[in-house]
């Protein structure tokens, strides 16, 4: 049966075809729909979980319950599961345990471009790359097996072009996988030194059984094009993984190249052999990594000498088949330009977003704000221009401590916007911290009732679970008050005057403030109310600096309301001085 | 040598369904046994940004994504965004535009300028301007834009017209089905009027 598959789609196919029964993550494009898929087959578990961390670490116990198990996250989400994966490469696994992470490396949907490939290096966790969706499928499927054949985490790298291209997949059945019995052994599950110390001996050893698997794999496929000469010489060796594989094909077979191309399907371990042997069989060998430095270094260190391509090739975001044409100075093909007068078309908050008289009141206020990330972090574009930082998840309401405790005074409030989620993620932790150093500050809890940006998850805070199991709604409130925050409330932001005081007032102080803006995302409920409409307009142009896709300027300079496009919000209305803003 | 993947770059605004009409031509091309990938972006750019989707089919597909001067068809729901991608059409290739010109939110307030006559330069490189919202109105809702557009795509593509509709049949809802077959089939018909 032949299924059109995304590679996330087809990485949950291929774990659920391998047995996995239990799947834990956090949310983050490119990897989302990897778990959302898994969430739907028959006879698994699958979760939400409020971060990575906690979502690998209950991968971790399920797999030493016998369990087979994925875990999916974004690079980014690496870095906050970091700390139990170095330390499961030690103890090793009983189920099968995958990790799914998808790289950003364009930075379509992402704050940096890292590559997943440096931590499988660094904790020894052997990682697999698929370079389309029938690869994350079969790829997958393997890495259960060799999960349990090596003892160890595998970490399947994605990437966007992986994750989110869709194409026909020839799937298979499932197979019927015999859970594995939990034993008492505390050597391998206690890492205490002792254990720890007898772990990472097995570790080392691992990483050699590893390293001859990698010679022996089909994972690493080497392929020639086009005629040698008579000593079986090509002029080209390429070396890549992942969907720049498919980028040099297509170069090769367009330019009709004698080339040899190492495919590496299993990215770490790395083959040393048959990297020797394409070295060998061509004449210039060219290491071809997306965004990175990752295959270059390590092929370098392994003292295999790597040629520069005739052209630099760029090390910033994604490549094409033109980049490797354009590195290899291949005649490239050229279309009509671009014209010089194309402006940007930069993404907004939606007509009647509850994000957006917040901003528009932390505006006037002069506040300096410390953000989060989420579909909020928009309110840092013009006209709202309201952010004046992002790092990560969870960063707006440390830093924000830090910006008070630094001992520098401005005299200007200092306020932090963070979402549900990612309050949830690791917002409460910062907060917590917070409270017992004593800092100060106002935290804006943006609560839209949902995982907005990665396309409305369920969290602690709406009480929704991923396979749609009761919960709770866990009380933002009550829990700030539990922390030890004394100045807590809920303001409907909606309301200009209500947003107003709270600010006014919670921001006045010394000490820690946290006011919950609670309104459901406009998408999640598709709440439409008669639209409003500009009548009298005076053209004073306050409403416009809302940045509402439903407001706009008309040649007269005046202001007007798509009815197509307004909800009914009401947001704007109560800047207008002039009462021109009316429901129709 | 090239094995002869036909390209299609899609591009619009987000919410203008590039990404239906997308899967709606690969399921196409599966249904043909052609081997197809679908490569789109998503994330931020949904809330109202621009947006592309490219959709290469043929014997076998490697690339998933599309270079400069590569796409046999720019299908285009916004004239800006047509501008925007008109680099990536080949030499030779078929520029697909629907008339409708969408303001970005700076332009809308008064921050940016929009680009001036996108039709006659459209029309200057040999795109074929298409009514698709009209055609969509008139079959019933503005929505079906992306599916008129796509009617108009369809008779450049030597598929079978049965296919077309019996994908349209599987992926559209029962409640919006007619409307867009409706769209469909005048989108057919508004190309064919043209050339």
């Amino acid at each position: 049966m032949k299924l059109l598959l995304s590679g996330n789609e087809a990485a949950a196919r291929g774990a659920w075809e391998a047995g996995a029964t239990f799947g834990s993550a956090y949310p983050g494009t490119p990897s989302t729909e990897c778990m959302e898929a898994f969430a739907e087959y028959d006879d698994v578990y699958a979760e939400w979980a409020i971060n990575e961390k906690v979502a690998y670490e209950s991968a971790i116990g399920a797999s030493v319950a016998g369990a087979r198990v994925l875990t999916t996250m974004k690079h980014v989400g690496v870095n906050v599961a970091a700390d139990p994966m170095f330390t499961s490469a030690y103890t090793g696994v009983n189920g099968g345990f995958v990790i799914f992470a998808a790289d950003d490396p364009g930075m379509h949907s992402s704050q940096n471009c890292q590559d997943s490939r440096f931590y499988a290096l660094a904790s020894h966790i052997p990682c697999l790359e698929p370079s389309d969706s029938n690869e994350a499928y079969a790829y997958t499927k393997t890495a259960y097996a060799l999960s349990e054949r090596f003892d160890v985490p595998l970490m399947v790298r994605s990437s966007v072009r992986v994750s989110h291209t869709k194409c026909p997949v020839e799937v298979g059945d499932k197979v019927d996988y015999v859970a594995k019995t939990y034993q008492k052994d505390s050597m391998k599950w206690v890492m205490m030194p002792a254990g720890a110390k007898f772990r990472r001996a097995r570790q080392i050893e691992r990483i050699t059984l590893l390293e001859s698997f990698a010679e022996e794999t089909e994972l690493n496929l080497l392929e020639s094009f086009g005629k040698s000469d008579a000593n079986d010489i090509r002029e080209y060796g390429f070396v890549c993984s992942g969907p720049v594989y498919q980028y040099i094909k297509d170069a090769i077979e367009e330019a009709d190249l004698s080339a040899n191309v190492l495919k590496l399907g299993m990215v770490y371990p790395l083959c040393k052999n048959k990297l020797q042997k394409i070295r060998k069989q061509s004449a210039k060998l060219f290491v071809i990594d997306e965004g990175s430095e990752y295959l270059s270094q390590m092929i370098s260190s392994l003292g295999i000498a790597i040629d520069d391509t005739p052209k630099d090739i760029k090390a910033i975001g994604e490549l094409s088949k033109r980049d490797i044409k354009y590195a290899l100075d291949l005649p490239l093909d050229e279309g009509i330009q671009t014209p010089k007068d194309i402006i940007a078309r930069p993404p907004a908050l939606c007509a009647g977003c509850p994000h957006r008289l917040v901003y528009k009141e932390l505006s006037r206020l002069h506040a300096i704000v410390t953000g989060d990330i989420g579909c909020y972090t928009l309110g840092s574009l013009p006209p709202l221009s309201c952010m004046d930082t992002c790092i990560c998840m969870g960063a707006s309401v440390s830093m924000m401590h830090g910006f008070n405790a630094s001992g520098i005074k401005y005299d200007r409030p200092i306020v932090s916007v963070i979402g549900d989620s990612t309050f949830a993620h690791s917002g409460v932790s910062s907060l917590i911290s917070m409270v017992y150093n004593g800092g100060s500050g106002t935290v804006c809890v943006l609560d839209n009732r949902t995982t907005a940006m990665t396309g409305h998850q369920g969290n602690p805070f709406n009480g929704k679970t991923l396979q749609n199991k009761t919960s709770r709604e866990l009380d933002i409130e009550g829990l700030c008050k539990a922390i030890g925050v004394k100045h807590v409330l809920t303001v409907d932001p909606y309301d200009m005057n209500a947003v107003r005081n709270a600010l006014k007032e919670e921001t006045s102080f010394e000490g820690v403030s946290v006011i919950v803006f609670k309104r459901p995302c406009v998408l999640l409920e598709k709440i439409k109310s008669k639209p409003y409409f500009v009548g009298d307009c005076k053209g004073c142009g306050i409403c416009l600096t809302l940045g509402c896709p439903a407001i706009s300027k008309t040649e007269q300079g005046l202001a007007s309301i798509s009815a197509d496009q307004c909800i009914g919000c009401g947001q704007c209305c109560q800047y207008c001085s002039f009462k021109a803003i009316n429901r129709l | 040598m090239n094995n002869q993947a036909t390209t299609v770059l899609l591009c619009g605004v987000g919410g203008q369904g590039t990404i239906l009409a997308a899967d709606i031509l690969a399921g196409v091309c599966m249904a043909q046994g052609l081997d197809v990938k679908v490569s789109e972006i998503h994330g931020m750019a949904q809330r109202g940004g621009a947006v592309t989707t490219v959709v290469r089919f043929g014997q076998n597909v490697n690339s998933m994504a599309c270079s400069i001067a590569e796409a046999d068809f720019v299908y285009a729901l916004e004239t800006t965004e047509a501008l925007r991608n008109i680099s990536f059409l080949k030499p030779g290739g078929v520029l697909l535009v629907s008339d409708e010109t969408i303001k970005t939110l700076p332009a809308a307030i008064g921050k940016d300028v929009m680009p001036k006559n996108p039709i006659e330069r459209l029309n200057e490189s040999g795109a074929i301007i298409i009514p698709a919202k009209q055609i969509a109105v008139d079959a019933g809702t503005e929505k079906a834009s992306n599916i008129a557009l796509l009617g108009a795509l369809s008779v450049n593509l030597r598929f079978d017209e049965n296919v077309w509709i019996e994908v349209l049949n599987k992926r559209i809802p029962q409640k919006y089905l007619d409307i867009n077959l409706k769209a469909f089939n005048a989108g057919r018909e508004a190309f064919r009027q043209i050339n």
